[in-house]
């Protein structure tokens, strides 16, 4: 299927999923951006900035497509940068605090291994063009789900000091995994039209990817999920968003219509 | 571990082009192989690649010194006979 | 073969232009003046991700986010293929960092200079990069083997990120007038510190002479200086900016660009630690090493639990 195919009423609703991708790689490589300079040995320092540039880049082709898909003539740019955080669509856990190296790490995991299925699934879609930017990404997925994989069972599986810190992350990172395999009531019908997949389907897949690890890592996954107010899709995001927005659109914003 | 305890280090040999040689390029810290192997990834093929990458334990590489090399190489340089110029062959044959 | 016969030979195959490798036989000052340049020179680019990472999180769009990141993050790279080849004269890099982290190495003063404005990053590029490049060219042809190799990749890599400083600053040279004047501004702040990057005249650099002999370096600081000052000069006329330079004016003779006294005060203040940012410099790199400790020491453990069994990647999601 081709854009100008697209009924409008799928736009719409295409338009939204694409921002919850889009969104979700930016604000999360943002957060790994953050920690250019202060890794914890300078080839971590590297492979953090290779994990951002894969998501910012990824994000710059979910954004472009979105801005297509509207059809309100916005580009990337304007969609990251000229939009207040209730509009961002992203997951919220994408956008907590960086934490230590291993909440990073952790996150990382739980969300690389959920967007290796979505990208999986993604270059069977019925829309080319997201298609085509799920076959380029998944590559880097993979890598991103070795790399972050291998640092969970070396911090689980460390000394006394790396199993408790992680451990703690986990615990904290958790209840938000839920959100990533809801949909909104639009996604119905990119589902019915094969442009997207039911990710409710897909959890338990998750479940068993991340179990694997966490177990040989000698982790233990919480019992409870406790109650999440927060959902990215609908804009409900956490005070932590808005700040890093700030800092992020300040340059466009405080100088409108100027050319960088 | 003291505050500057050295990792173990690993000579990165990286291969440009499928089928090419490996040349050495630096090296990496890591604890064990697999990191090292996905350090030399994101170090030294940040701007791709489409060969392998070998990861070498520094301490398994035995090397030869300058006090070596007249013993070592000389001895090679006057064997001509290992290089296909030392051969006369009517020039007409062609495919040799 | 006596110390002085050795020594001779040595000279002697540095005069040919024979390149030296880590096993062959050195002096021991050769040795130790490449382990305390090369030092400087990875720890300088390490230190340097400082003040350009400030901006990372505020680039003003996408593109510009991912030029500026991947550039600082090639400084890291750069920082660790000189420590690597650091490595091959017997120094260890966690010796080396620990005495940049306590304060005992010296690295590059520019580091040590705010970065304000989004104008800086552009400056940076251009500025700090080119003196570097200028630098780093000479450095390729140097008489050591690995520290040579590294300089090749270095330069190699190096190119789009006085390019990219540059483009920021044209730019903004075309936008609006808050952002030339954003521009002029942050010429007027680095100019300054970016002619001091080649360090002292060559009647106060008491280590270069030696380093000459030995084709560590093949030019001075004043030649080098004097070079990047000519190039520099028209790049910055062309787009509109003023060097911040009362005396500098052409030879038409010499076809140099001759400019005015550094603050060698300055300098010296800066090197000594005094410089606007030292502090948060060094904090922030001994923070980094402090908040690793536990990730290094569980990897290292890791590996002592997994001794005796090849150590694979775990999970294979096809």
């Amino acid at each position: 299927m081709k854009l100008e195919e697209l009924k409008d009423s799928t736009r719409e609703a295409l338009f939204g999923y694409l921002l919850f991708l889009g969104d979700s790689n930016l604000v999360l490589g943002h957060r790994l951006s953050e920690w250019c300079g202060h890794g914890p040995m300078l080839e971590e320092d590297i492979a953090l900035a290779n994990l951002a540039l894969d998501c910012v880049g990824q994000s710059a082709n979910f954004l472009k497509l979105a801005g297509e898909v509207e059809g309100k003539n916005r580009n990337e740019d304007d969609l990251a940068y000229l939009r207040d955080a209730v509009d961002f669509r992203n997951a919220t856990i994408a956008e907590l605090p960086r934490g230590d190296f291993g909440y990073t790490i952790m996150r990382q995991f739980l969300v690389s291994t959920y967007l290796y299925i979505v990208f999986k699934n993604l270059r069977e879609s019925s829309f080319d063009d997201l298609k085509s930017i799920a076959q380029k990404s998944i590559k880097e997925i993979k890598y991103h789900v070795r790399h972050s994989s291998e640092w969970v069972l070396r911090l689980g599986d460390g000394t006394e000091e790396s199993h408790e810190r992680i451990q703690k992350s986990l615990n904290e990172l958790w209840r938000y995994t839920d959100e990533l395999f809801t949909h909104t009531a639009t996604d119905k019908t990119l589902i019915e039209q094969n442009i997207i997949s039911d990710m409710s389907k897909y959890h338990s897949e998750w479940l068993e990817i991340v179990s694997q690890v966490i177990k040989e890592a000698t982790l233990t996954i919480p019992e409870e999920k406790t109650y999440l107010y927060h959902n990215g899709r609908e804009g409900k995001h956490t005070e932590y968003l808005g700040h890093m927005l700030a800092e992020m659109q300040i340059l466009p914003r405080s100088h409108p219509g100027a050319v960088w | 571990m003291s505050d500057n305890e050295q990792l173990p280090v690993w000579e990165v040999f990286m291969q440009q082009k499928n089928g090419g040689p490996h040349q050495h390029v630096g090296n990496v810290h890591a604890a064990d192989a697999e990191i090292a192997l996905q350090n030399a990834r994101d170090v030294y093929a940040r701007r791709g690649g489409n060969g392998s990458i070998w990861v070498v334990p520094l301490e398994t590489i035995y090397a030869s010194g300058s006090d070596d090399e007249a013993p070592f190489f000389d001895p090679s340089d006057d064997k001509a006979y290992r290089h296909p110029n030392f051969y006369r062959v009517p020039k007409a044959v062609k495919n040799l | 073969m006596d110390e002085s016969t050795r020594n001779a030979e040595f000279d002697k195959r540095i005069e040919e232009g024979t390149k030296i490798e880590p096993k062959d036989w050195m002096p021991e000052k050769y040795r130790n003046q490449l382990i305390r340049m090369m030092s400087q020179h990875a720890h300088s680019e390490v230190v340097g991700m400082l003040p350009e990472g400030n901006w990372i999180t505020r680039a003003p769009n996408l593109r510009r986010k991912m030029a500026l990141l991947a550039k600082v993050q090639d400084e890291a790279g750069h920082g660790l293929y000189i420590y690597s080849a650091a490595e091959t004269l017997g120094a260890s890099r966690e010796d080396l960092v620990h005495q940049l982290l306590i304060g005992k190495a010296k690295y590059s003063s520019i580091f040590n200079y705010p970065t304000l404005t989004w104008a800086d990053i552009g400056i940076i590029g251009w500025l700090v990069d080119g003196a570097a490049i200028v630098n780093q060219t000479m450095l390729a042809k140097c008489s050591y083997g690995p520290y040579s190799r590294a300089m090749l990749r270095i330069c190699a890599e190096e190119n789009f990120h006085k390019k990219q400083g540059y483009e920021i600053v044209c730019t903004l040279m075309k936008g609006t007038e808050e952002q030339k004047k954003m521009a002029q501004d942050a010429l007027n702040r680095f100019w300054w510190p970016t002619l001091m990057m080649f360090g002292p005249h060559d009647s106060d650099s008491p280590n270069s002479a030696t380093l000459l002999k030995w084709k560590v370096k093949k030019k001075t600081n004043d030649e080098l200086r004097q070079h990047f000052v000519n190039i520099t000069v028209p790049q910055a006329r062309t787009i509109g900016l003023e060097i911040p330079d009362p005396n500098l004016k052409y030879n038409e003779e010499t076809k140099n660009w001759e400019f005015g006294e550094i603050n060698w005060e300055e300098f010296y203040a800066v090197i000594k630690g005094h410089g606007p940012c030292n502090k948060d410099r060094m904090k922030a790199r001994n923070d980094a090493h402090e908040n690793g400790s536990w990730v290094r020491e569980a990897s290292v453990a890791y590996a002592k639990k997994k001794q005796g069994k090849k150590v694979e990647k775990f999970l294979n999601v096809g």
